[in-house]
């Protein structure tokens, strides 16, 4: 057992929470604010390697492994975890392609990321269809020289502003996961409607949109995998995401704590430092362990990963983990800020607000709590 | 413009807590984190545009300090400079022995220099002093707090700031010494592919005795670090009482004549 990351690692770290420190963190309360979309920091982190750390040295890209993925991941989430998700979203979207892509598809699709800054979304989730996402309805349906593509998708992440989508839908609702498909809808083709950017609670630098395809033609060899093979992409896309979206949990609990460490040494009531106060330093204490544990198991199920082990127990378990620990993170360092920290005038505020996500994309707390318990039952 | 030297130094993060050692003879390093000095960053950007211009041209950083902590010269190299020089050396050396030992370093590197480039300071000691202590080891001239650079053919085009805002131009031939100050440019980040080439990429090691320096070029001794006295709590006047504002003012007046004694 070794718990040491290599210089390199140690590097990627380093330059990623460089970047988190001198760009996102001096801007994210700016873009909470006013819901704009931080292009130029995208394109900045792009230019800086920090995005689409997935695709392959062949295609163009650094080739990282999952592990150098949430260790910068992590840094990113430190800086905002609303622009994470949107950085992030590029790498879920572009996974399925990396998964079950052939050569070809991925020159085409992934080498002009590379290239240049480019985003993706990853279309999975439908009003009607979000935790039981093998119930989706949109359809993808052979037409002879094409597929095409009918229905609704909703919370896409980057919708407004993807070169193309990575869709899943099935040729009979009926038939559950066996009948999904995924396919590559490169953007601009006819019959995409991107609505409204949503209004949200919080990562609202992000841009998350409900998307309508409507009769949209795809190619045949647009394709990823077989048909019917939809539902093991994602499966599989699932487990290199989790990691990821957990490390930006962890880095989100990071600076939560950081703010808190800080504050309650400034802080003082009663002629000494809140610090001083045994319930303030529990609540700080609690704040480590939960850290900490999470971000050891991010980087077991990343190691898993990239071990080629089966991970999906313990990437469910630092999902749900990470996220319920952010949240309770998050919500104690307000308390210890006491009334600045329900003002925006204080970062911790917005943490608060972007914690409450993490808990509910990429598989809900409850939802991986089922993952994690149909494993534990499964192996007895 | 064929070779350009960047002079980097590492110091510790601005955010550093500083401690000095309990025998006061420097601060303790063991918990610093080091990051390239902000002011050489300047320089490596600047030197990293020049290529851009001219790509024939090399770009070598050259460091003096420890070996354990060696990370500016990989950042440099992962921005894009292409090869790296570092001077091994123990403990505080002051900015005579420093400017010695890069003059030998970039004699040993067989390159004649077309362009020395620095920060105008490091943030650590702020001495101010190796840009122009290596200028004048080196026959070169040199200028500092530079903002504005422009290279054409041998002919460098400096904007150098000086107080009270105004900008001096200067036109040299090269080879010269330049030290760089904040708004020059905007320094890129070390991208990650960039980490990953500068791993390949040559540094050359060599002891202060093997660039010419010995024990005898040290000119200066430190002791005694300490913190700076801690402010004593200011005083407060309440002039808010018109009738009263005559008296406090004398009273300022005379505190700040006989106790401060700045006027
Ligand atoms: C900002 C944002 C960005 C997003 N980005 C993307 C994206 O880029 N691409 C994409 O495809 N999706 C995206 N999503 C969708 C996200 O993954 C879903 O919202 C999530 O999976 C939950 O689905 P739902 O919202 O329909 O909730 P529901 O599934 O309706 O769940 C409602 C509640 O019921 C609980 N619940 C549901 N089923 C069970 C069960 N069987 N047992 C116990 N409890 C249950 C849930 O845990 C939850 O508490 C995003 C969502 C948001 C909010």
């Amino acid at each position: 057992m070794d718990f040491s990351l290599s210089s390199e690692q140690k590097e990627y770290q380093e330059l990623a929470l460089k970047f988190a420190k001198n760009e996102m963190i001096p801007n994210a309360a700016k873009f909470d604010e006013s819901g704009e979309f931080p292009k130029e920091i995208f394109e900045k982190a792009w230019q800086a390697g920090l995005l689409n750390t997935c695709v392959p040295v062949e295609y163009g890209g650094a080739g990282f492994s999952n592990l150098d993925a949430v260790l910068i991941g992590e840094c990113l989430a430190y800086g905002c975890m609303g622009m994470n998700s949107s950085m992030m979203a590029n790498d879920l979207a572009l996974l399925p392609i990396v998964i079950a892509g052939t050569a070809e598809q991925k020159k085409k699709f992934l080498t002009p990321f590379t290239e240049k800054f480019l985003l993706a979304s990853f279309c999975l989730t439908e009003p009607e269809n979000g935790s039981d996402a093998a119930g989706i309805k949109t359809s993808i349906v052979d037409k002879g020289d094409h597929y095409e593509v009918n229905g609704n998708k909703m919370w896409i992440t980057n919708g407004g502003y993807a070169d193309l989508y990575v869709v899943y839908g099935t040729k009979d609702a009926s038939l559950k996961n066996k009948g999904i498909s995924c396919v590559v809808v490169p953007k601009g083709t006819a019959g995409i409607e991107i609505g409204k950017k949503e209004d949200k609670l919080g990562h609202r630098a992000s841009d998350t949109r409900a998307i309508t395809f409507n009769k949209v033609k795809v190619p045949k060899e647009n394709l990823l995998g077989k048909e019917g093979e939809g539902w093991q992409i994602a499966m599989k896309t699932l487990d290199h995401s989790r990691p990821l979206v957990a490390a930006s949990a962890v880095g989100g609990a990071q600076r939560a704590m950081d703010l808190a460490v800080k504050y309650a040494l400034e802080r003082k009531q009663f002629g000494k430092s809140i610090s001083e106060f045994q319930a303030v330093q529990f609540m700080l204490a609690e704040m480590g362990m939960r850290t900490e544990a999470s971000r050891m198991l991010v980087y077991q199920a990343a190691w898993m990963a990239d071990q080629k082990i089966r991970n999906t127990k313990v990437a469910s378990i630092a999902k749900a983990m990470a996220s319920d620990g952010l949240m309770q993170t998050a919500t104690d360092a307000v308390q210890i800020y006491g009334g600045y920290g329900y003002s925006k005038e204080y970062p911790i505020e917005k943490i608060f607000r972007d914690a409450k996500l993490l808990q509910i994309y990429e598989g809900t707390s409850q939802i991986q709590r089922m993952v994690i318990a149909r494993e534990l039952l499964r192996s007895n | 413009m064929k070779n350009i030297f960047v002079l980097v130094k590492q110091v510790p993060d601005t955010e550093t807590k500083i401690i000095p050692k309990a025998d006061g003879s420097y601060v303790e390093v063991t918990n610093i984190k080091w990051i390239m000095n902000p002011y050489d960053e300047f320089a490596v950007e600047q030197s990293l545009l020049i290529k851009t211009a001219f790509p024939e041209c090399n770009v070598t950083v050259v460091r003096v300090g420890t070996v354990s902590d060696n990370e500016c010269l990989r950042t440099a190299m992962a921005m894009g400079a292409d090869d790296a020089i570092l001077v091994e050396s123990e403990g505080l050396i002051d900015s005579f022995t420093t400017a010695k030992a890069i003059k030998g370093a970039i004699e040993k590197s067989g390159r004649t220099p077309d362009l020395i480039l620095s920060g105008k300071q490091a943030i650590d000691d702020d001495a101010l002093q190796v840009p122009q202590l290596l200028a004048g080891l080196m026959n070169l001239p040199s200028v500092s707090v530079v903002v504005g650079f422009e290279v054409a053919g041998n002919v460098v085009k400096l904007k150098r700031e000086v107080e009270g805002g105004s900008i001096e131009i200067y036109e040299l031939n090269a080879p010269l010494v330049v030290a760089c100050n904040k708004g020059l440019n905007t320094p890129r980040y070390a991208s990650l592919p960039g980490i990953m080439k500068a791993k390949k990429k040559p540094l050359a090691q060599y002891k202060l005795s093997d660039v010419g320096v010995s024990a005898s070029d040290t000119k200066v001794k430190y002791h005694g670090f300490q913190l700076p006295p801690e402010k004593p709590a200011g005083k407060k006047f309440d002039a808010m009482d018109d009738a009263k504002a005559g008296a406090i003012v004398k009273d300022v007046v005379g505190l700040l004549r006989n106790e401060a004694k700045v006027i």
